[in-house]
């Protein structure tokens, strides 16, 4: 154990952690915003698998991250359109649909996967890299850091962005309206659906983008099931960070930690199996919820459907 | 009667002829697919007792879900609590059998299955009634620390080194649950349906259930009317988790016998959509489940003889949830519309 805390085990823990920190950063955010608004998105498991499956395959076809990035959000766009359709337009129960959504993600990317790779799992060439200069250059931070695809550092400019919206614009106050009191936002003259329609569109592209990423940069390949509770520990994320975007950020470096440590492990010498550092995460959720569970905040109005004129 | 009737087999139709465009647009002829699926699950004599094996645990798992619907507690973790349990079930089983009689072995695993998967709920049911926190994250979040358990458990500590493959020490097939008659059908399928029974006859005709359906309809008013809201939330975590994990026992004690590490047929989630299609019904949950039974049966040997994935099951699960609440909306809107 002496060896554990050396500069290389340090540097792939950090790797590590943005590398599995970024999708679970989009898909809390997205999910932030789409639960602000009122709609509980549970189908955003759904909308990263098909983000990853879409992202994957543009980006394997076209040799370009770029691409990939744009298909995957747009993918996860259109899994979030159902969700629109179904929950917001319609009214239907948000987890029926939510839940449909994800197992239906769940069969189309594991059946598509089958009939374009049979059993083989192409790889994505090696990520390309933004370097920032100077300050990419400090041993052990800069390589987690400062060397890496620019997805990443738009990441965590969005954290600064969507913070600002929330606080500072128009749009953050009817978000904020759609969700604690639509009667009031419809009041003003606003329309409710189509409030939470954009959030809930949104929170499709940023699920879908994060779906991408993982495949594109964090596997390198697209396997079935990759998510593996991804979204659902982003759900927990906006759930935990009571509307503050940049708690997403904190709450998605320590899932993306705890998630790395495996690999961190294996490099310092230590084999663990993976088993048991899968049960990290979730268990760190749970130990979470119950320390910090008065602090959890959600909208009222979460989880139902608006109509105009009902009490 | 007759709109009931059309509100549950339009959705199945149209399930059916969506998933049959996607089977089409994959190159698969749907007819055939869908002949050979029924064929296999339903009329073929083998392939039929293999679907009633299959609706044993489906069964168990879908009267519990019932129970915690109606009291709207959203359990979504019992994949979580039928593993471990059945890991419980076949950690305990092939020992037990060395002093104790079978009949004995089989009613002590599954007493503590059904205590085991009981304790994995107490974490969700405690954080709903102490926080008010939504226990579709948190019984999620436990499901899948208890997948991950439950490998844990079979592939380290329970081990059975005599295998090449992790998994547990087996459970010698006389000493399973005993077989009806001279077919391949285990009693479990009679334990699941007397729960599925017990659980309608509760919730429909005893004070408990109501006060269960109180709760679901309106945690406020039932506060208001006097009722313990907290201890009932726990009760219907407790009972709800307590019917999956017998689900996980009946599986190992009367299929498998032993548990392989990574097994995981993630019933609970595809149960969810035949509890809301016969709309926590206990009686009509029966028909349902069998229908999913030979859908799985048939379509587990149609991918190896057709070349179409056993995934082709989840996409036609998420559609009938689709068309299913895309049906109820209608319904639902044609009913306001006449009141006006």
């Amino acid at each position: 154990m002496g060896g554990l805390l050396t500069e290389a085990f340090i540097a792939s823990l950090l790797f590590g952690a943005v590398t599995v920190g970024i999708p679970l950063l989009l898909a809390g955010l997205g999910e932030q915003i789409s639960e602000k608004s009122g709609v509980l998105n549970i189908g955003i498991e759904g909308m990263m698998l098909m983000g990853a499956y879409g992202g994957f395959v543009a980006a394997y076809y076209t040799e370009s991250f770029w691409l990939g990035f744009i298909a995957g959000g747009i993918l996860g766009t259109v899994v979030a359109s159902l969700m629109v359709l179904f929950c917001v337009l319609l009214s239907m129960n948000q987890i029926v649909i939510g839940i449909a959504l994800t197992i239906g993600a769940e069969g189309l990317t594991a059946l598509l996967h089958h009939f374009q790779f049979s059993r083989t799992y192409p790889r994505m060439p090696e990520v390309p890299i933004l370097d920032i200069p100077g300050l990419q250059n400090i041993p052990v931070i800069g390589p987690a850091f400062f060397e890496r695809h620019p997805l990443v550092y738009l990441s965590v400019l969005l954290v600064v962005f969507v913070s600002w919206m929330f606080r500072r614009t128009q749009i953050g106050l009817n978000l904020q309206a759609a969700g604690d009191k639509p009667a009031a936002l419809d009041a003003a003259g606003v329309d409710v659906k189509l409030t939470r329609a954009c959030a809930v569109l949104t929170t499709g592209f940023l699920a879908g983008l994060g779906g991408a990423f993982m495949a594109n940069v964090g596997a390198g390949l697209f396997v079935p099931h990759m998510t593996h509770g991804a979204g659902f520990i982003g759900i927990v994320l906006a759930m935990l960070a009571r509307g503050k975007p940049v708690w997403v950020l904190l709450g998605a470096a320590l899932f993306g930690a705890s998630l790395a440590l495996t690999t961190a492990l294996q490099v310092a010498g230590l084999n663990i199996p993976t088993d048991v550092v899968q049960m990290l995460p979730f268990a760190m959720v749970i130990v979470v919820l119950i320390l910090f569970a008065r602090h959890s905040y959600l909208p009222p109005a979460l989880g139902l459907p608006y109509h105009r004129g009902e009490r | 009667m007759i709109f009931s009737a059309a509100r549950v087999f339009v959705p199945i139709v149209m399930a059916l002829a969506v998933g049959g465009l996607i089977l089409l647009a994959l190159g698969k002829d749907p007819f055939a697919y869908y002949e050979y699926v029924v064929g296999r699950g339903l009329l073929s004599w083998s392939g039929f007792q293999q679907t009633v094996i299959r609706a044993a645990p489906l069964l168990l798992i879908a009267s519990g879900l019932i129970i915690a619907f109606r009291a709207g507690i959203w359990n979504l973790g019992v994949d979580g609590q039928f593993l471990l349990a059945a890991v419980a079930s076949a950690a305990l089983a092939p020992v037990l059998i060395l002093a104790l009689p079978s009949w004995l072995t089989i009613i002590i695993c599954c007493g503590v299955s059904i205590a085991v998967a009981m304790a994995w709920s107490v974490v969700p049911a405690f954080l709903k009634t102490r926080y008010g926190l939504n226990e579709i994250i948190t019984t999620l979040m436990m499901t899948f620390l208890g997948i991950s358990l439950a490998n844990v458990l079979v592939k380290l500590p329970l081990n059975d080194p005599d295998n090449t493959v992790p998994q547990t020490m087996t459970l010698p097939v006389p000493d399973r649950l005993g077989r009806l008659f001279d077919t391949t059908i285990h009693s479990g399928i009679i334990i699941s349906l007397i729960a599925v029974l017990a659980v309608h006859f509760v919730m429909t005709r005893t004070a408990f259930g109501l006060k269960l359906q109180i709760v679901g309809a309106n945690p406020r008013a039932a506060k208001h009317a006097g009722l313990n809201v907290g201890r009932l939330t726990f009760a219907t975590f407790a009972i709800s988790a307590g019917l999956a994990g017998l689900g996980g026992a009946v599986e190992i004690l009367g299929v498998w016998g032993t548990m392989r590490a990574d097994w995981n047929p993630a019933y609970g989630l595809l149960v969810i959509p035949l509890v809301f299609l016969a709309r926590f019904h206990g009686i009509a949950v029966i028909g349902f489940t069998l229908l999913f039974a030979i859908l799985m049966i048939g379509g587990e040997s149609a991918s190896r003889r057709m070349g179409v994935p056993n995934f082709y099951v989840l996409v036609l699960v998420a559609l009938l949830l689709i068309f299913l609440a895309l049906v109820e909306y209608l319904d639902h809107l044609s009913r306001q519309r006449k009141k006006a």
